[in-house]
């Protein structure tokens, strides 16, 4: 189970009695909101609409039950009860005082946790897939070189003002869950014919205002060269990128305003300057780290479950649920547990105290004190017998928490939009709750097939509009909410940025249109095509007749 | 006899605990929307503005700035939607915010829906 070393510890701690003094001298007086307003955003701690926001850091997802429990006091102790699990892996409580702060981020710190890294023009937290150590497609747990990565980045002097925010992800699996195309740095651990293990290195993607795939720079480069490389990438935007225009300052435009090609000469100038002559640091960092990330000790069981096929066979809700909800485990008699924070009507990603309690508790009896959150704001117990599938789900039942919709037209991702952003043009949440209301029938959605439906209230895309089989975008057009649809975007290992459909929607007529787009792909597709598959078949016409055919 | 005035109002957050507040007639800071002073002319906005910059070095708000408004019935509507949001809380999350905390203004956020 992954923990920070005594470094971290040191370091979190200090950081926060820093912050103390920074907060009480802002309250007194003696720092101006300008000075102030970077000190906390390096803390994490935003103003929204309706009070401060705290964003807290949840490395590679990952978290203990001690922490879970930890964040839900919080939520109880110092916001309204609840927080909200965002597209980035963190999560953010809505409704915090600043005087407060310093004691929440103490809080924090004594379970190992703090919200470093999740603000600021630094290299952020580093994201993996919340499958990691677990998936039975996965080659490497990616999580080991992500706290490398993060150990190396953290406060690093020469990448501390670069010109932009910049974030990393990281898999370690052929099927990309961490979106690794559209970062600023995406890994992709793979093997080459003499099975060497090694990464492919993506850079330049991303979403927001100007969505990108990003390029391939590198298609295999040594598993232990990869500090040094990332560096040489680094130095290169630290040198080139812009620093004029905060919407052109992400490497992004670096990359395509180079050319690929130039781009990636310049990388290799760099790389080939070779500071250190070896890679024997990062072999033994790496070593040492992959110690903190050591798998739970599994027991040897039978691929075959009696009881969870008995349980199955009785309870046809659970069958579902299983069918939808469970994964693939590496290891034989055991299953991946996705909980849905995707309920009917739901708000995406939120969950209540007691709920982070529920899940805590079944993390520490049955999944080795383990649980995960993903970019998709779910949450995720990655090692769990099948034997206990059953009982985990009847608790989760009666906690509102087994929503049997994961990866369906149900799981929808959302930003907290106008509801809660100060940055947002429209709402995210009641759009999302429309369209799971729309799609309320588990038959329906399970016709359907897999669906990604995401939404983002402003054109910065903290829902991840671009990459939804379906993205919805909210706008503020004269004063009012209405809502851009695209049609095939993808985060997986066939990344692709989504096309507007055409005309944008007021926001009560959003579920129907999208109702629209998926009767006509039923009507449509091949036998056992996706949505996504058949959008990139058929194009954006018979959608685009569907929805604006005059009436 | 319903008068409609537009003008500016003031608004801000408070420091300490990052709530939405008005400026008021009598130079206080208020959580509800419809107590705020309505500036009709640009004078008296800019005035509005200097009094909150005082308040933001006094440590009671800050991030103040002028948005449009209008009062009607008695009761104060700010222009903008965003502006609106704040005068109520979440429209997904109406046991929290001002419209939970008895605080909240007279005008939904979206409007015509």
């Amino acid at each position: 189970m992954y923990r920070y070393d005594e470094f971290d510890h040191q370091f979190v701690s200090e950081r926060t009695a820093q912050f103390r003094d920074q907060a009480e001298r802002r309250l007194k007086g003696e720092l101006t909101e300008d000075e102030f307003r970077p000190l906390r955003l390096m803390n994490g701690l935003y103003l929204q609409l309706h009070a401060y926001m705290l964003r807290v850091a949840i490395p590679y997802g990952t978290l203990s039950s001690r922490q879970m429990r930890r964040l839900a006091l919080i939520a109880e102790k110092y916001d309204k009860g609840y927080g909200h699990f965002t597209t980035r892996q963190n999560i953010q409580y809505n409704w915090i005082k600043l005087e407060d702060t310093a004691d929440i981020l103490q809080a924090l710190a004594e379970v190992e946790m703090h919200a470093i890294q999740t603000s600021g023009n630094c290299i952020r937290n580093v994201t993996t897939d919340h499958w990691a150590g677990a998936a039975a497609d996965e080659i490497g747990d990616p999580r080991p070189v992500g706290e490398l990565l993060r150990q190396w980045s953290s406060l690093h002097p020469e990448f501390s003002f670069l010109p932009r925010k910049f974030k990393i992800a990281v898999t370690g699996a052929p099927h990309d869950r961490a979106a690794v195309r559209v970062h600023d740095i995406g890994l992709r651990l793979h093997k080459n014919d003499k099975a060497e293990r090694g990464w492919e290195v993506f850079v330049g993607g991303g979403l927001g205002r100007t969505p990108i795939v990003g390029v391939s720079v590198r298609e295999f480069l040594p598993e232990h060269e990869i500090i040094s490389y990332l560096e040489a990438i680094m130095r290169v935007y630290n040198l080139h990128g812009r620093r004029d225009n905060k919407y052109k300052a992400r490497i992004k435009i670096l990359v395509h305003e180079l050319g690929a090609e130039k781009f990636k000469a310049e990388v290799e100038t760099e790389y080939a300057r070779k500071p250190r002559q070896t890679t024997e640091v990062e072999e033994r960092e790496l070593k040492r780290i992959a110690a903190y990330f050591a798998p739970p000790q599994f027991e040897k069981l039978p691929r075959w479950s009696a009881a969870f096929e008995e349980a199955k066979i009785k309870q046809p809700d659970f069958a579902r649920w299983s069918r939808n909800n469970l994964a693939a485990h590496h290891t034989d008699g055991y299953t991946i547990v996705n909980i849905s924070l995707k309920p009917e009507g739901g708000i995406p990603g939120d969950a209540t105290a007691d709920q982070m309690r529920l899940m805590a508790d079944l993390a520490e009896r049955y999944a080795h004190d383990e649980l995960r959150v993903s970019h998709a704001q779910n949450v995720v117990l990655p090692h769990v017998k099948k034997d206990d599938a059953f009982t985990i789900w009847q608790a989760l039942e009666s906690a509102g928490l087994a929503a049997a919709n994961y990866g369906l037209a149900g799981d929808i991702i959302a930003c907290p939009g106008l509801d809660y952003c100060a940055l947002a043009t429209a709402r995210s949440i009641p759009i999302s709750q429309s369209i799971s209301r729309k799609f309320a029938s588990l038959d329906v959605q399970e016709d359907i097939g897999p669906l990604k439906i995401n939404i983002s209230g402003c054109i910065n895309a903290c829902g991840h509009h671009h990459v939804g089989h379906i993205g919805i975008l909210g706008l503020d057009k004269k004063g009012e909410e209405f809502y851009q649809i695209t049609l095939g975007g993808s985060s997986a290992e066939n990344s692709s940025i989504g096309t507007i459909v055409g005309p944008g929607f007021a926001g009560e007529d959003v579920a129907d249109a999208i109702g629209t787009i998926l009767d006509t792909y039923r009507g449509l597709r091949e036998p056992g095509e996706t949505f996504l598959a058949a959008y990139r078949r058929l194009g954006a016409k018979p959608f685009k007749e569907a929805l604006y055919a005059p009436a | 006899m319903t008068a409609e005035e537009k003008g500016q109002i003031i608004t801000a957050n408070r420091l300490r605990d990052g709530i939405a507040v008005f400026l008021t007639r009598a130079g206080q800071w208020s959580e509800k929307i419809d107590d705020a002073v309505l500036a009709l002319e640009p004078q008296a906005a800019a005035a509005l503005e200097a009094r909150a910059k005082e308040d933001e070095k006094a440590t009671l708000v800050t991030g103040s700035y002028l948005i449009d408004a209008e009062r009607r019935n008695g009761r104060v509507r700010a222009a903008h939607i965003r502006e609106r949001m704040r005068t109520l809380g979440p429209t997904v999350r109406l046991d929290h915010g001002k419209q939970a905390d008895g605080t909240g203004g007279g005008f939904a956020a979206p409007e015509g829906a």
